[in-house]
């Protein structure tokens, strides 16, 4: 649809100048709404001569609209021209560092690279819209087919070329060649196996799934210390002591071990005792401390957040809801399993300590995982 | 400086180069002045195409300074805040080319936002070729690399923003893992070999990288190319109008209108983005630190396009099974499995199939080459509605903690809102996009039938008042006219044809009955040109624009 600024013919009769409801004479829409006279992309011939045949559905612009109208490009051309001349001096002068230096290179070279690129495509469009001739042109389709007897030949020559090549006829060839074909598109699949580095048979792979760093000991043979993420500080149980209280414990020695941390971390909430119900395992807590696994059953995204009122523990991810006042049971939200509780000590110093693993694998579920949690419950807590 | 008679000497030398060794000449001949008809609506896919090509180069300028390692170092660039933290090369070298290269920060905005402008200017594009029914015959082939490309492109958003390593990417990427483990049969394994280990190992930023930057983009090229390719073979489509038809194309020529303006377009699409790079923040990795495995920051959202996902995953109830209890096999968490594949596979499988279901069901094998109008397909239009409805509906609800806050709606409610809204809001838009389209298509035949109200009221000899109505524009009545039926399969009622005796057939019978034929039937006169003819007919009118 080509914008064509049709000149309407004089209305014979009384009418309005345009119709409610119909758009502006010179939108795609346009048309001679009375006159039925619809100017058909021929152009007049006297009207403008621009030195080029005419040819039926070019219509050129008129000379003088179309000498204002370069005027009007170039000066937009030249502005991109100074933009880009400022985005090259902003590049030299303006250098990054702190946050307000690199702030200032950013603002002044995206400005000028912005303006530059506004005024070239601005430029372009008068160019195209106001000088370049209206085109109207029209172009035959013909039908995807190819015709028949194009058709018949290539399949005749596909029939010659096959019986030529003999792969039909001889069966000990076509199916020595099957084969071998076949291995040879196994091959680039074997050659991705090294692609898990554990170095674990492939059917032991989910068995690593099942266990964190907590039911390891330390090298001289003590049960590991529960510290506070990023302080890495020992949590004495007498100082954990405000009702309500939480924090976010990772194991001792492997603070910065991503790899552990994506199963190990845990949550650690001051309960006072009453408050307690069935669903936790009292004799996993110490004097109302509990800890579950912070990794969420749902998808494995931190369970971060705690509301003490309620004693909700809320994954900001999928929102999935665990009570954590019992046993971490799921209040709402798409996880399908409590949080994992991990059975808690002191050791003589009076610092929490683990005194095994959790009784489930942690994080979000897997085909090998099976019902864990009953599992656990009959070997009688642990997995 | 007067008009250039013949080809100047400085063109005319190397194009003879050229066309003494490839033969050019003939394929230029007939496409120089190849014919591109002209709406709005058909530069969708093409900011789309801009899109990617600054992707391409904004992106290999990125790659210049990134390192995808997670190995660890202490930080010690010129971002104070984040000095002496230990943090993945990845995270750091994100830093150094937002901070300490000049422009770096403008070229990571502007990728960025050109992955948002491609993807979503794949999805109008494709909903407007839907919508416009352009993807029947014979461009079914095309249709299907559009869909391939904009799946791929997903993913090559999700690797893509997977890579700075900081906490919002990790979270994104956990997410993944979450999903990826949680697949029946192979998710474990999958897992061990993506991640090279257990998550989140040492290798998946260095993976997501060649599958970033050279796998999926080369890809995306390749399918580009064979989009283009196509597109220029089978010509692009029109709207019907005056003096256009199915056998024809009407607009303007490649040499030089459509060259020029497809040169101004890539500009003001590369202005926009740009712009936006320039002064609309885009993923401050600076602000969210490191990724640490045992941290997340509350309001974490994925990009737009993945957010569908993400509604899905936020709205699925607790479903779990066990299929043999206590054993170590048979876990199906459905509560992930079912949000991460059956919208998408909805979705992609349901484009995909679309155009060979829609010829199964109206038995039409002719080409088109004319755009239907939306109306004038209503079930085809409700159908998209429907599906973009419910695509709406999983996006809303990806954001449903944001809604929750800002809106102080609890945030039970809003997870309650989306489970309900997945299912009724696209009956619902369904129900109401066929009203509107029936009703769209009543008032062309009234404006057909009668013209158009012209504004003037006429006092009548009677007394009474009547609007004048008046003829519609010629190119207006043409575009209208161009309505065509919906075909439906032949039928007769004693003897149904060999094909649709089946239950199967019946099926397909009833269906095609119900999708196509014409809803409301058309006028064959013109409209009436006399205003007291217009008046007369009041009555009649007012029914039918109702």
């Amino acid at each position: 649809m080509t914008d064509n600024e049709h000149e309407t013919g004089r209305p014979e009769r009384r009418r309005p100048a345009r119709v409610i409801g119909t758009p502006l004479s010179d939108t795609p829409f346009s048309g001679t709404p009375f006159s039925g006279a619809v100017a058909s992309g021929i152009p007049d011939a006297g009207d403008v001569d621009h030195g080029l045949p005419a040819v039926p559905g070019v219509v050129p612009q008129d000379e003088r609209k179309a000498r204002r109208a370069e005027r009007i490009a170039a000066l937009c051309f030249t502005l991109a021209f100074a933009a880009l001349v400022a985005f090259l001096v902003a590049y030299v002068r303006f250098q990054v560092g702190g946050l307000s230096a690199t702030g200032a290179s950013h603002v002044a070279l995206g400005g000028t690279l912005t303006l530059a690129l506004l005024a070239l495509a601005a430029g372009i469009v008068i160019w195209v819209r106001q000088i370049m001739p209206k085109y109207e042109l029209v172009q035959q389709r013909h039908p995807m087919a190819s015709p028949e007897d194009v058709r018949a030949e290539v399949a005749a020559t596909f029939v010659r070329g096959t019986g030529e090549s003999g792969i039909v006829k001889r069966r000990l060839l076509r199916r020595t060649l099957l084969l071998a074909a076949a291995p040879l598109g196994l091959a680039p699949l074997v050659l991705l196996r090294d692609l898990d580095s554990s170095g674990v048979p492939a059917a032991q792979l989910h068995r690593r799934l099942g266990h964190t760093v907590w039911g390891e000991k330390t090298k001289d043979g003590r049960p590991l210390r529960l510290v506070v993420e990023g302080t890495g500080q020992p949590i004495r149980a007498a100082d954990f002591n405000s009702p309500g209280g939480i924090l976010s414990v990772v194991p001792q020695g492997y603070e910065h071990d991503l790899n552990v941390l994506a199963k190990a971390t845990v949550i650690l909430v001051k309960f006072r005792p009453e408050e307690l119900r069935a669903g936790t395992k009292p004799n996993w807590t110490h004097d109302g401390i509990v800890a579950y696994s912070k990794i969420c059953t749902h998808v494995g995204c931190p369970a971060a957040l705690y509301e003490q009122t309620t004693h909700h523990i809320l994954c900001p991810c999928h929102q999935s809801t665990f009570d954590a006042a019992d046993g971490a049971r799921v209040v709402f939200g798409p996880a399908a399993r409590p949080l994992p509780q991990l059975p808690i000590g002191v050791d003589e110093q009076g610092y929490l300590i683990a005194l095994g693993d959790f009784p489930a694998p942690v994080g979000p579920s897997y085909w090998e995982r099976g019902d864990a949690e009953a599992r656990a419950r009959e070997n009688g807590g642990h997995s | 400086m007067s008009e250039p008679r013949t080809v100047p000497e400085r063109i005319a030398g190397p194009a003879t180069f050229l066309d003494d060794r490839l033969g050019a000449g003939g394929f230029v001949r007939r496409n120089i002045r190849k014919v591109f008809p002209d709406h709005w609506s058909f530069l969708l896919g093409e900011i789309a195409l801009y899109s990617f090509v600054i992707l391409l180069l904004t992106g290999t300028f990125l790659t210049f300074w990134f390192k995808p390692s997670m190995g660890e170092i202490v930080y010690n660039g010129t971002y104070a805040p984040l000095r002496g933290v230990t943090m993945s090369e990845a995270y750091a070298s994100s830093l150094q080319i937002s901070f300490e290269v000049r422009g770096g920060l403008l070229i990571r905005q502007i990728h960025h936002w050109a992955a948002l402008v491609f993807i979503a200017g794949m999805m109008a594009h494709a909903l407007r070729v839907f919508f416009t029914g352009a993807y029947r015959k014979p461009r079914e082939l095309n249709w299907l690399i559009g869909v391939v490309i904009l799946s791929i492109a997903l993913f090559e958003g999700l690797t893509g923003y997977s890579l700075p390593d900081d906490l919002l990417s990790g979270a994104g990427l956990r997410v993944t893992q979450g999903v990826v483990i949680g697949l029946p049969v192979v998710g474990t394994y999958l897992n061990f070999f993506l991640f090279g280990g257990e998550y989140p190992g040492g290798d998946v930023i260095s993976r997501f990288y060649s599958i970033h930057i050279l796998l999926l983009p080369g890809l995306i090229l390749a399918l580009v190319t064979a989009h283009l390719i196509l597109m220029w073979m089978q010509k692009h489509t029109q709207f019907p109008g005056k003096g256009r038809t199915n056998r024809n194309v009407v607009g303007a020529p490649f040499y030089p209108a459509f060259m020029a303006k497809s040169g101004a377009f890539f500009l003001f699409t590369f202005a926009v983005i740009a712009a936006l790079g320039t002064f609309a923040q885009i993923n401050p990795v600076w602000l969210y630190g490191p990724y640490s495995p045992a941290d997340i920051s509350a309001g974490s959202q994925p990009d737009f396009y993945l957010a569908f996902l993400e509604g899905a995953l936020r709205i699925m109830p607790a479903w779990e099974i066990n299929l043999f209890g206590t054993s170590q096999v048979g876990t199906i968490p459905l509560s992930v499995v079912i949000p991460a594949l059956v919208p998408l596979g909805v979705i992609v499988v349901g484009m995909a199939l679309y155009p060979f279901l829609e010829r199964w069901l109206t038995g039409d094998n002719r080409e088109h080459h004319l755009a239907d109008r939306p109306r004038n397909n209503p079930h085809r239009t409700s159908i998209g509605m429907a599906a973009v409805a419910f695509y709406g509906v999983l996006w809303l609800f990806g954001g449903n903690d944001i809604i929750s806050a800002n809106f102080r709606i609890s945030l039970y409610t809003t997870t309650w809102a989306g489970r309900i809204l997945v299912f009724v809001a696209p009956a619902l838009a369904y129900a109401i996009t066929y009203r509107v389209c029936l009703g769209l298509q009543r008032s062309d035949v009234a404006v057909l039938a009668h013209g158009v109200e012209s504004g003037v009221i006429k006092r009548l000899p009677n007394g009474g008042y009547v609007e004048v109505h008046s003829r519609p524009a010629e190119d207006i009545e043409a575009h209208l006219r161009g309505k065509e039926p919906v075909p439906v399969l032949p039928y007769d009622e004693t003897v149904p044809p060999k094909g649709l005796r089946g239950p199967l057939g019946r099926l397909r019978l009833r269906m095609s009955r119900a999708y196509g034929g014409e809803k409301v039937p058309p006028v064959n006169g013109h409209p009436h040109d006399e205003d007291g003819q217009a008046a007369l007919q009041e009555g009649q009118n007012r029914a039918l624009t109702r």
